[in-house]
């Protein structure tokens, strides 16, 4: 048994110690926000927060991944101002990537609240949206940050 | 080309007319159904009532609480079809937009497309075919509510008026919500299909629910991923399975298997080798554990010994020798246009030209892998997977469970990328035959090499095209020679097949429409040929644009290269040919609107820009003529003289897409094809080699990302003109556009897609 703390909820996980993180996400907790892409860190489809930094969750194993603090799709609640601006922006077309691309993003303000277009670009490059959805996601990541520092400032949005 | 029908369900192979069916409204116990009845299921409402059950067709229920469930007979893959449908059908109901809702039930016949016959989400379609039978839907909803209230209220019907999902009498100052008229359970109306073509349709210029951008309602769902995919689907006791597949795309047999490696992993259960007469796979291995990383794990063990069948030398090369030595024989060629004498012409022209163009394979990758649940329950089979062509894949799942088709669920998801990739069911197949031989659940999900070693691949094509010019500079014959596999012919259903123009056989008319162009050419002949090699080799399928993505591709760049023949202006050498005579009246006008409005967008001809860059032209009228949406773009790029890399800096589009039922829908959609189109252009190659292809995952198949994306500005032209599909048109005119801006900035003129850098600098030089 594996102890792990995902969305602040403590879990207990029997899987082999090797067994990529993802599919104990997935297939085993079946918190399924988390999406499987491509196996090898390319797509970003499965990017879920480790200790808040943007990981990708294939090529985490479940004991590297014990006893941090774990954070999913799921754990945002739906109450991110990302989120949020997702659906302002209209930017999901088929979807499956987007929770990757909101957690990706998440880490990125998280970090930089003021990000420039291009900081943007390069935090989002490695999450794919097979859609090509990324002119929204570019423009819906500026508004959340500029939300987000309204907020920090106590203006309002 | 006309709309195919077809109707794999029947046994008759008969067609389905739409016109046959009638119209069944009743109120039920769960509130008011409504939709199009098949003669051979044909209840009335009444009936349809007394047995409990919906209508035997519907497309939309409302309960008493007077929210309007809008049923999605086609798949959600990022178009937000749903919405649209709700949209159609909520603009003539009358119904207030708070109360709409959409769900996408288990395939059912009665959902079939009207048009088509057969549940089946492509070719740009969806809005087109179904504009018409939602707007009636709703409009004889509409009525039957205003007869229904006007009866319990006891005012005559006429002097009722419906809006906002309300029923109202001005004289009397009564009125009913459309909840509590169904609450009431006196509705029962059935339409005949005479009173559904008599029904008078709202003018466009009255429409306050289409055309509007209302947000998209599949979208909340996939911001907090509570989306429910196929490959999200669990039920008890199911297992896991992951593919061994043969070292070759398509041809190869087991021979033996050996699991005694296999059985060592923690989990295994069983290997299971696909049996499939139908042929949609080939020595395919489903390795079955308890976790998918098991599955995984027993798949790199198990030993399979492989014939590996014909297919073992082949590779892009061949296939592109193969198709040429076709050209050159002809013997196989069959005529697609014939008009006037083209080698006649060609003969007496003062200039000539004449090129090869190219588009090597790509491959779908819808970033959700190909997966399936396969699972028993009594004496039925159930499948959880999204799809694009329930009717289809359920009757092969059919075949391969040994059970009648009407054993088959077929469960609708939305979809992790359609993009025609599941318009193929061979997830389907596989997952079946290991839950049929373990006779449990079993959910198969394929590795993202798995998902790419076996992609219906957009087809390698070769296409070679010779043209005249008068004295005048006028292109006055074009001789058009498409060769490729023929993704549509591979389904060998008869609806989707096409006569050639002298009847002397029978062609799939997908592969090669978009060559029919609409510029007058006196003297025009196309003629398509299958590359069996490729049809056997590499099984290709509808990859988003499908033909005109390879038909234009050497059109556009063979008018540009003709206009710089002719020394004219390539925007004003299209202008000219676009005159709408004879069979071109209408849409080449069309074009010609769309061509002004991108080429003034952009600045065409006005902008001065650094050595090094240019803008390039190209407009399609994909998809097929009989469907076309109307669409220019201007690419802007600049190229590294040195490395021959091309940078798209800007993308001009104009659409005229007839009416936008959502805009901001048919804009999301133009941004991502038209971002589709320069990754295809520049991004995604994959080469087959011994058999396979060389792209394993997207470390090697790389499709664009965000730093790839160009300015993009897009002009949606929405003329009060029937809706046309906007998924797909950007895709196919972005690749020529970004050629002719290539050959603008550094003279140098490249056939084959995608477009390297190689390619560039060797032309550079040349």
């Amino acid at each position: 048994m594996v102890a792990l703390t995902i969305n602040g909820r403590p879990q207990n996980v029997d899987a082999p110690d090797d067994t990529p993180l993802l599919w104990v996400i997935r297939e085993q907790l079946k918190m399924t926000g988390t999406k499987f892409g491509c196996g090898i860190a390319q797509c970003g489809a499965c990017t879920v927060h480790l200790n808040g930094e943007a990981v990708r969750s294939c090529q985490t194993t479940l004991k590297s991944a014990a006893g941090q603090k774990i954070t999913t799709i799921e754990g945002l609640n739906g109450q991110h101002p990302l989120q949020r601006a997702w659906i302002e922006e209209q930017v999901p077309q088929c979807g499956y990537c987007q929770s990757g691309q909101i957690m990706q993003a998440a880490s990125l303000l998280a970090r930089n609240p003021d990000p420039t277009p291009q900081q943007v670009v390069e935090a989002m490059d490695g999450n794919l949206c097979r859609c090509m959805s990324y002119v929204r996601i570019q423009r819906a990541v500026l508004k959340a940050a500029g939300t987000m520092r309204n907020a920090k400032a106590g203006r309002p949005a | 080309m006309s709309a195919p029908t077809t109707d794999t369900r029947r046994t008759d192979s008969g067609t389905v007319d739409p016109s046959r069916r009638s119209f069944l409204i009743g109120s039920a116990a769960t509130g008011l159904v409504m939709g199009f009845a098949d003669p051979l299921q044909m209840l009335s409402a009444g009936e349809a009532h007394a047995a409990g059950r919906l209508a035997p067709t519907v497309w939309f229920d409302m309960g008493a609480d007077g929210i309007c469930t809008v049923h999605v007979g086609k798949a959600e893959m990022g178009q937000h079809v749903g919405t649209a449908m709700a949209q159609l059908v909520a603009e003539e109901l009358e119904l207030a937009w708070r109360d709409v809702r959409i769900d996408y039930p288990a395939a059912d016949p009665k959902y079939n497309d009207p048009a088509l016959g057969a549940l089946v989400t492509g070719g740009s379609w969806s809005v087109n075919f179904n504009y018409d039978a939602m707007s009636r839907a709703g409009a004889a909803g509409r009525i039957t509510l205003v007869e229904a209230a006007a009866k319990i209220m006891g005012v005559p019907a006429g002097e009722c008026t419906a809006k906002n999902s309300r029923v109202s009498h001005a004289k009397s100052n009564k009125s009913m919500s459309y909840g509590e008229i169904v609450a009431k359970g006196k509705v029962d109306r059935t339409w005949s299909a005479d009173d559904m073509k008599a029904l008078k349709l709202k003018p466009v210029s009255a429409y306050t629910v289409v055309g509007q951008s209302v947000p998209q309602l599949d979208i909340p769902s996939k911001t907090d991923g509570t989306a429910k995919f196929g490959i999200d689907m669990f039920v008890p006791g199911m297992l896991y399975g992951k593919l061994k597949l043969p070292p070759v795309r398509y041809g190869a047999t087991v021979k033996s298997v050996d699991d005694s490696a296999a059985k060592k992993v923690k989990g295994f259960v069983q290997a299971v080798t696909v049996n499939d007469p139908t042929g949609t796979t080939s020595g395919w291995v489903v390795v079955v554990a308890n976790t998918w990383p098991a599955a995984k794990e027993a798949a790199e063990a198990l030993k399979v010994d492989w014939d590996l069948g014909p297919n073992a030398k082949v590779s892009s090369d061949s296939l592109i020798a193969e198709a040429k030595r076709l050209q050159a024989d002809g013997s196989k060629a069959l005529l697609w246009v014939k008009e006037g004498d083209a080698a006649g012409a060609l003969g007496g022209a003062k200039d000539t030209l004449e090129a090869e163009y190219i588009t090597h394979l790509a491959i779908h990758a819808p970033l959700e892998p190909q997966n399936a649940l396969v699972e028993p329950k009594g004496d039925t089979w159930h499948v959880y997977c999204g799809n694009q062509f329930a009717t289809r894949s359920g009757g092969i799942a059919a075949a391969i469970l040994g059970v009648k088709p009407e054993k088959v669920v077929m469960h609708q998801f939305v979809l992790g990328g359609g993009f025609g990739r599941r318009l193929d069911c061979d997830n389907v197949v596989a997952a079946a035959a290991a839950a049929k031989a373990l006779n449990k659940p079993v959910k198969l999900i394929y590795s993202r090499e798995d998902d790419m070693a076996v992609d219906y691949t957009r087809p390698l094509t070769y296409q070679k095209v010779k043209g005249g010019l008068d004295a005048a500079g006028k292109l006055i014959a074009m001789e058009h020679d498409v060769i490729s596999s023929w993704p549509t012919a591979r389904w060998q259903i008869p609806g989707f097949m096409a006569d050639s123009v002298d009847k002397k056989g029978k062609l799939d008319g997908f592969a090669v429409n978009g060559s029919d162009h609409w510029y007058s050419v006196p003297n025009h002949t196309v003629r398509t040929t299958l590359n069996e090699l490729a049809q056997g080799a590499t099984p290709s399928g509808q990859l988003r644009s499908v033909a005109p993505a390879w038909t234009f591709w050497a059109v556009e760049s063979f008018i540009d290269e003709a206009a710089a023949k002719a020394g004219v202006d390539p925007v004003e050498f299209r202008l000219k040919m676009l005159d709408g005579a004879g069979k071109n009246a209408k849409g080449a006008a069309r074009l010609a609107n769309a061509i002004r409005v991108a080429a003034g967008r952009a600045g065409w001809g006005s902008t001065e820009l650094p050595k090094g860059s240019a803008m390039g032209f190209a407009t399609v009228s994909s998809q097929e003529r009989a469907t076309a949406t109307w669409t220019a773009c201007v690419a802007q790029v600049t190229v590294d003289p040195k490395s021959g890399e091309v940078k798209v800096d800007k993308l001009t589009i104009a659409m005229d897409v007839g009416t936008a039922v959502n805009p901001d829908g048919v804009r999301a959609q133009i941004e991502g094809s038209a971002l589709w189109g320069l990754s295809l252009a520049l991004k995604e190659k994959a080469m087959l080699k011994d058999g396979r292809f060389e792209q394993t995952n997207f470390d090697s198949y790389t499709p664009a990302r965000m730093s790839d994306v160009p300015v993009l500005d897009i002009s949606i032209i929405s003329n009060g003109e029937p809706a046309r599909g906007c998924g797909e048109p950007a895709v196919t005119v972005v690749g020529p556009a970004i050629a002719n801006a290539v050959f603008k900035a550094v003279g140098a003129r490249v056939r084959t897609l995608p477009i390297t850098a190689a390619a560039v600098k060797a032309a550079m030089k040349a």
